[in-house]
């Protein structure tokens, strides 16, 4: 806030007295003023800390409740911190169901889709940026189609074909359909097209081999727009809870989403204490994750949103 | 030009292009060709019945019942996270360490595995133990049944969306405000125009890029919800939140009739591939960006 300055320009008033009288008058308004902007910036830092707790409160409660037992769970007003932390709900979580296996699963799958989809997401980008070539146009096409069929929307043809191919309950079929990435073309495509051509034209005229200029000179370019990547994709493939489920009829290939979700059904009566913990399993990977690299992560779910 | 040199992109783009072809471009034709049938996924043989399918599709109460409840349920969601997360931009829309914790924090759901915010908010929700109904037991209000009452579970599954796209729809918003030039806020305050004439003249039209954006994202997200749904409510209460991706689900993996759940998925995707081209007609024509 700006303090406004009213000096009247030193026109002589009436008596001294009143001068003085004004003067009092302007420096009670001035405090009044000051008063105000220092209220409102409080009101709004009280109003950033609501809109955080708004946001920060479940998890709170989320924590707070994987600690109790459960009769401590329907007490109200709540105990936040809970008089003697339950850490057994944890090991109670893990216990429900084989969950080494659905955290292996989970990396095996995240981490095969991403890897796939850098090799295959990689030499299509730069095609496509840097080489003119016939039907181009058209087979890019085919990516920006690609980009806009959600999966949710195909996943029973998809189901038949890998049912088809026997690659039901198998990693493969979790991981193939995601080799590639229409969203991860079309990002990598405009980083590989701002690269200047002289570049190119003089590690060409040092007579490197094409592939070699591609990976030791064009790639580590777009490194950052790479990473950006790469974190958008693992945390959307760790997330993901529709595509596993759907496309499996057993333990084998189920992940970690598939197995907390599990949690419920498997108690029956609601342990909510015991969900919780299992649910902290599935959340803390990735907050720690968030808030190790917040910039970058906003980064990659937000401006590639936009541009 | 040698003829591996001619070669090479065609060899290059190979690779993403049969994934493309086998998992995205050829279901969507299978998909079609699907719901012209009648079929139950285990016996040998489909029944070609035309389009009857769709004939029974829109007759079935129950599909139109689904039908509303995802039209609803998108109006509700997208309308409100998208004018939430406009006031929350221009509220937060400043550097400096505290509101960058700030945005962090309301950020953070949209990272999140959709299974733990379901499971989280069932237990919010709770009508017995919840705390939820504390809380508005505090401001004097009565118990609400949330999740458990047709008349309160569309809505609470929309609270739940809202929570989860504010941080990333108002991060998006911040974006683009602080694309607009500092010049034309420059201008506009040197002209001493009213901030809601400021809002209203320049900043509106400045975002409608983004506006449109997040408009048509959050519709197709929101055409297509399924985890909080599967998770929280199974389509219940009475139906009352059974929506497009969850029935297609149902009908195929429950009840298996292939047939009709492909049909189903035809006009979600006639639903999506409509939005999709609003998008770039509008996105082609009135948007002014500098």
């Amino acid at each position: 806030m700006k303090t406004v300055d009213n000096t009247i320009g030193g026109s002589p008033i009436g008596t001294a007295a009143a001068g003085s009288r004004l003067s009092h008058a302007r420096t009670r308004k001035a405090t009044i003023r000051q008063a105000i902007s220092v209220l409102l910036r409080v009101l709004n830092i009280a109003a950033l800390l609501l809109l955080v707790l708004v946001f920060a409160l479940p998890f709170i409660w989320m924590l707070s409740t994987s600690l109790k037992t459960l009769p401590e769970t329907m007490i109200f007003p709540p105990r936040w911190i809970p008089d003697n932390p339950v850490w057994q709900n944890y090991a109670d979580a893990w216990n429900t169901g084989p969950f080494l296996k659905y955290f292996r699963n989970s990396i095996i799958i995240a981490g095969g889709i991403l890897i796939l989809q850098m090799l295959t997401i990689i030499p299509a980008a730069y095609a496509f940026a840097r080489y003119k070539f016939v039907g181009s146009g058209f087979l890019f096409g085919i990516v920006m189609v690609t980009l806009m069929i959600p999966s949710q929307l195909i996943f029973l043809p998809v189901y038949l074909e890998l049912s088809a191919f026997k690659l039901l309950n198998t990693h493969l079929g979790l991981i193939l359909p995601f080799a590639s990435s229409a969203f991860g073309i079309f990002l990598l495509r405009q980083a590989f097209m701002q690269i200047s051509d002289e570049l190119i034209e003089a590690a060409r005229l040092d007579q490197a081999k094409e592939w070699k200029i591609i990976v030791r000179i064009m790639v580590p370019l777009v490194k950052p727009v790479l990473v950006t990547f790469a974190l958008f994709s693992f945390i959307a493939h760790w997330n993901d809870y529709f595509w596993p489920l759907v496309m499996t009829t057993n333990e084998t290939a189920r992940t970690l989403p598939l197995g907390i979700a599990k949690i419920r059904e498997v108690e029956g009566v609601a342990t909510w204490n015991i969900l919780m913990a299992g649910n902290l399993i599935l959340v803390t990977p990735i907050l720690i994750v968030f808030f190790l690299s917040q910039r970058q992560i906003i980064k990659a779910f937000v401006y590639n949103g936009v541009k | 030009m040698s003829v591996w040199e001619k070669l090479r992109p065609y060899s290059m783009v190979a690779p993403a292009i049969i994934v493309f072809s086998l998992f995205f471009i050829y279901p969507i034709f299978y998909m079609m060709y699907l719901s012209l049938f009648d079929w139950n996924f285990v016996s040998p043989d489909k029944a070609y019945v035309g389009i009857q399918n769709f004939k029974d599709l829109l007759t079935d109460s129950d599909f139109r019942q689904v039908l509303s409840n995802t039209t609803i349920y998108t109006l509700l969601t997208v309308t409100l996270t998208t004018s939430l997360a406009l006031l929350l931009a221009l509220w937060l829309n400043r550097k400096g360490v505290f509101h960058g914790f700030v945005q962090g924090a309301i950020f953070s759901p949209h990272i999140i595995s959709l299974v733990s915010i379901s499971l989280l908010w069932s237990w919010l929700m709770d009508p017995e133990y919840g705390l939820l109904n504390w809380v508005i037991g505090l401001a004097g209000f009565g118990k609400l049944a949330w999740l458990s009452h047709p008349s309160t579970s569309l809505v609470s599954l929309v609270i739940v969306a809202v929570w989860k796209g504010l941080g990333y729809n108002a991060l998006v918003f911040i974006a683009g405000l602080q694309s607009i030039p500092p010049d034309i806020y420059e201008a506009a305050s040197l002209d001493r125009s009213k901030p809601w004439t400021t809002f209203r003249k320049l900043i509106l039209p400045l975002l409608s890029p983004s506006i449109f954006f997040l408009v048509i994202i959050n519709m197709i997200g929101s055409f297509q919800v399924f985890e909080t749904i599967a998770i929280m409510t199974q389509g219940g209460p009475v139906n009352s939140t059974n929506t497009l991706v969850y029935y297609i689900y149902e009908n195929g993996f429950r009840f298996f009739k292939i047939g009709y759940a492909s049909a189903a998925g035809v006009i979600l995707l006639f639903i999506i591939g409509v939005l999709t081209i609003i998008y770039f007609k509008l996105l082609s024509k009135r948007v002014h960006y500098r």
